[in-house]
């Protein structure tokens, strides 16, 4: 596989990854794209409720999110992640690819969307771009309760 | 079952094979099913409900499978490895996925639930009360099966909304 110039943290750290998908070839082919990316795979979880307990657990820099998953789905995962964490960078990674669904996920909190079979290319530079993006943005609809 | 419901998941196929495989497919046959389906490789299934109902079946020669294994291990993968079941299942979510966004953007509304594999006693009941349309796709590695069994349920969205008045 191609290798790219590594992406690192402000501390010139390795970027840390939670990997959520509920196919293991997918979250296999994830881990060898965020290796080339000179990443560090901080932990993996094939459904959403255990995305929620790994992302506590191990705190990762950014989330690679599946959608379609048994138990809870990915977009229900991310409100939850980022109702807890608001400072969560989840980029959702799905066939599913539809404008609701995208529309969905980043109201949750979603950082950014790409769609499956995943380019190395361009999730590469979507991860460059998240986390170089510092705005912390509560997902739409947070707060709004109170209000 | 209208062709236009069918077209995405021909060009999804197409796209997605030609990723994985590094070679182009063809289709070779395309045939009408009204009884039970019969696995011929190793095969995963997609339901999906909504405007559209419905289910597709992603079926592989051995072979065929074994060689979108490789591809998604970065490994060789043998024709006999259970594992190879997980990656009919993954290019049988990315291929309805892709095709499932398009009838979206078309004003389709549906719910997609995660691919399973196909056991020999879920081929009947997957071909109950469906007229099923399978395609079959020659690929260097073997033949691929795309069966697609699946009605409208409901109007477009589009087509429910208020007729505008000049």
């Amino acid at each position: 596989m191609k290798q790219f110039e590594a992406l690192t943290r402000k501390d010139s750290q390795p970027v840390r990854y939670l990997i959520v998908d509920d196919s293991v070839f997918a979250r296999k082919s994830l881990a060898k794209m965020i290796e080339s990316f000179g990443g560090h795979l901080a932990g993996e979880a094939g459904d959403g409720c255990t995305a929620i307990t790994e992302y506590a657990r191990t705190k990762p820099d950014i989330v690679l999110m599946d959608i379609t998953m048994p138990q809870m789905e990915g977009i229900e995962a991310v409100e939850r992640i980022v109702q807890e964490h608001p400072e969560a960078r989840v980029v959702m990674v799905s066939s599913v690819g539809y404008q609701d669904n995208i529309l969905a996920a980043l109201q949750k909190g979603a950082r950014h969307f790409v769609q499956k079979p995943v380019k190395p290319d361009a999730l590469y530079e979507i991860i460059r771009y998240v986390l170089n993006d510092d705005s912390v943005t509560a997902p739409v609809g947070a707060g709004e309760s109170s209000r | 079952m209208k062709m236009d419901l069918i077209q995405p998941f021909i060009g999804s196929l197409d796209t997605v094979l030609a990723e994985m495989m590094k070679a182009p497919a063809t289709i070779a046959d395309l045939a009408m099913e009204e009884d039970g389906y019969r696995r011929k490789g190793v095969a995963a299934v997609v339901t999906f409900k909504g405007q559209i109902e419905g289910r597709i079946v992603l079926d592989m020669d051995p072979q065929a499978a074994a060689k979108v294994a490789s591809c998604l291990a970065g490994a060789e993968v043998d024709a006999a490895e259970p594992i190879v079941s997980e990656a009919v299942c993954e290019l049988a979510n990315m291929v309805i996925g892709n095709a499932v966004t398009q009838l979206n953007d078309r004003g389709f509304q549906f719910k997609v639930f995660p691919p399973a594999v196909l056991t020999e006693e879920q081929c009947a009941k997957a071909g109950q009360d469906w007229e099923a349309t399978i395609l079959c796709f020659e690929t260097a590695s073997g033949n691929v099966y795309l069966n697609v069994a699946m009605h409208y349920h409901a109007r477009r969205s589009r087509e429910r909304g208020p007729v505008a008045v000049a």
